[in-house]
């Protein structure tokens, strides 16, 4: 078995790199290029181990600080001291880079202390209750997954009366009938339980159509689907409802 | 005069979205902008006398009744459901368009030295963010910018109010000469 862990600390290279200096103390004007590149290196180690996605740009600048350290590597040549001020130092760029990302990186903490609306501060007319008129007291919602909503769907198709013959019937259904009839539903009642929207729905094609039709729309974002507890009453809202 | 105050209190609590000075006048056309606005005043010093649950305030260029920030505790309490907040990523990506607006793509997987695009994706469903036009160089990249819901939900009343960052004018320079489209003139004769 395979475990997925997620550490969201590096928000991308440049944050890493910046943290390898903090760390290390690390005057950011003059970065030992050789002990931070072999640091971070050790940290893509460490991401990838732990199974982590390491995206490539963790790798571009991976390889930028190695072109880095060859290049300090190299014999400057004639090794005057006046000579080496024409060649630009090949961590400048770098740096700049770093120090602008440092600054957008404040920048962001310090628009995250504002007080946020919704977080911090509240206008008039937010809805309490997520338009959950007619519910119960103490039920409180849990988005349900797809893995629910399967389940339910295997428990009205198991329960259904025993297979009858087919009939080829002449009736069409479409999709986008069945998506329009649920919308039209849910307009008029604001919710209808999981159940009550395959109930009038007898055999097994329309049953099919509105639960493709419900992940359609939960696809599209146009419904929520709640449900209290497990095996609790999956409940149907309008997305712009809530 | 107390009247009038009266029915400005009264507009800008029955709208939904801040309410600006214009849209006010718009009801009380026979005053003028600079006595509104200074009724305006009186309100919002009025309601910041009385320290009571909620302020009247300046947001995006208009005005809005909102709850004290100190008291967002027990408003959360109400609100069992709590809104899914920004990301870090996506904070730092708004960040830079925010303050470099109008800004391309590029230049904020640059500055963030990663690829941005779901980032930038979820902040424009947010409506954070919106698209300001095209830039006049080669593959007329998209310009990003900032909305007014951001203004709104960051309790800003215009960009200029947005924290100024100390280190940020000197870099700004700095960027200047490390950017690469801005610098491309734009008349290329191809």
């Amino acid at each position: 078995m395979e475990y997925e862990v997620k550490l969201d600390i590096f928000e991308g290279p440049l944050d890493l790199l910046l943290y390898l200096i903090k760390k290390n103390e690390i005057d950011i004007y003059d970065i030992p290029i050789a002990l931070i590149a072999e640091q971070y290196l050790q940290h893509i180690e460490m991401m990838k181990y732990l199974n982590l996605d390491v995206a490539g740009d963790y790798l571009l600048l991976a390889s930028t600080l190695i072109y880095i350290k060859s290049k300090m590597l190299l014999p400057v040549e004639e090794g005057d001291a006046g000579e080496t001020e024409d060649e630009p130092d090949p961590r400048a760029e770098l740096v700049k880079q770093l120090l602008d990302y440092q600054v957008f990186k404040e920048a962001a903490a310090q628009l995250d202390q504002r007080p946020l609306l919704e977080r911090d501060i509240f206008k008039r007319g937010l809805s309490a209750e997520n338009g959950s008129a007619e519910r119960g007291e103490d039920e409180t919602d849990v988005e349900v997954s797809v893995f629910e909503l399967v389940e339910a769907f295997y428990r009205i198709i198991s329960s259904m009366k025993e297979p009858e013959f087919m009939e080829i019937d002449v009736e069409k259904l479409s999709l986008a009938d069945r998506i329009n009839e649920i919308m039209e539903g849910l307009a008029e009642k604001k919710t209808l339980t999981f159940v009550e929207l395959l109930r009038d729905s007898s055999d097994k094609r329309m049953i099919l159509y509105t639960f493709l039709a419900i992940l359609e729309l939960m696809k599209l974002r146009m419904i929520k689907v709640y449900q209290a507890s497990s095996f609790g009453v999956i409940r149907v809202v309008l997305a712009a409802e809530s | 005069m107390e009247e009038t105050k009266a029915i400005i209190e009264a507009i800008i609590f029955a709208s939904e979205s801040p309410l600006t000075v214009d849209k006010i006048r718009e009801v009380l056309h026979e005053f003028d902008r600079s006595e509104i606005s200074r009724l305006v005043q009186d309100l919002i010093n009025e309601y910041e006398k009385r320290r009571g649950g909620f302020l009247l305030q300046e947001v995006a260029g208009g005005l809005h009744f909102r709850t004290r920030s100190d008291l967002s505790f027990w408003i959360n309490k109400l609100m069992k459901a709590k809104q899914a907040m920004l990301t870090n990523a996506a904070m730092e990506t708004l960040a830079v368009v925010a303050y470099k607006q109008p800004v391309v793509k590029s230049e904020i997987d640059r500055i963030r030295g990663v690829d941005v695009g779901s980032s930038l994706k979820g902040l424009l469903e947010k409506k954070l963010v919106r698209i300001m036009g095209r830039k006049d160089v080669p593959g007329k990249p998209i310009m990003y910018g900032t909305t007014k819901k951001f203004l709104e939900i960051f309790s800003l009343k215009d960009l200029s109010e947005l924290p100024t960052l100390k280190e940020f004018k000197d870099l700004q320079d700095g960027t200047e000469a490390l950017g690469t489209e801005s610098r491309i003139p734009d008349n290329v004769e191809i």
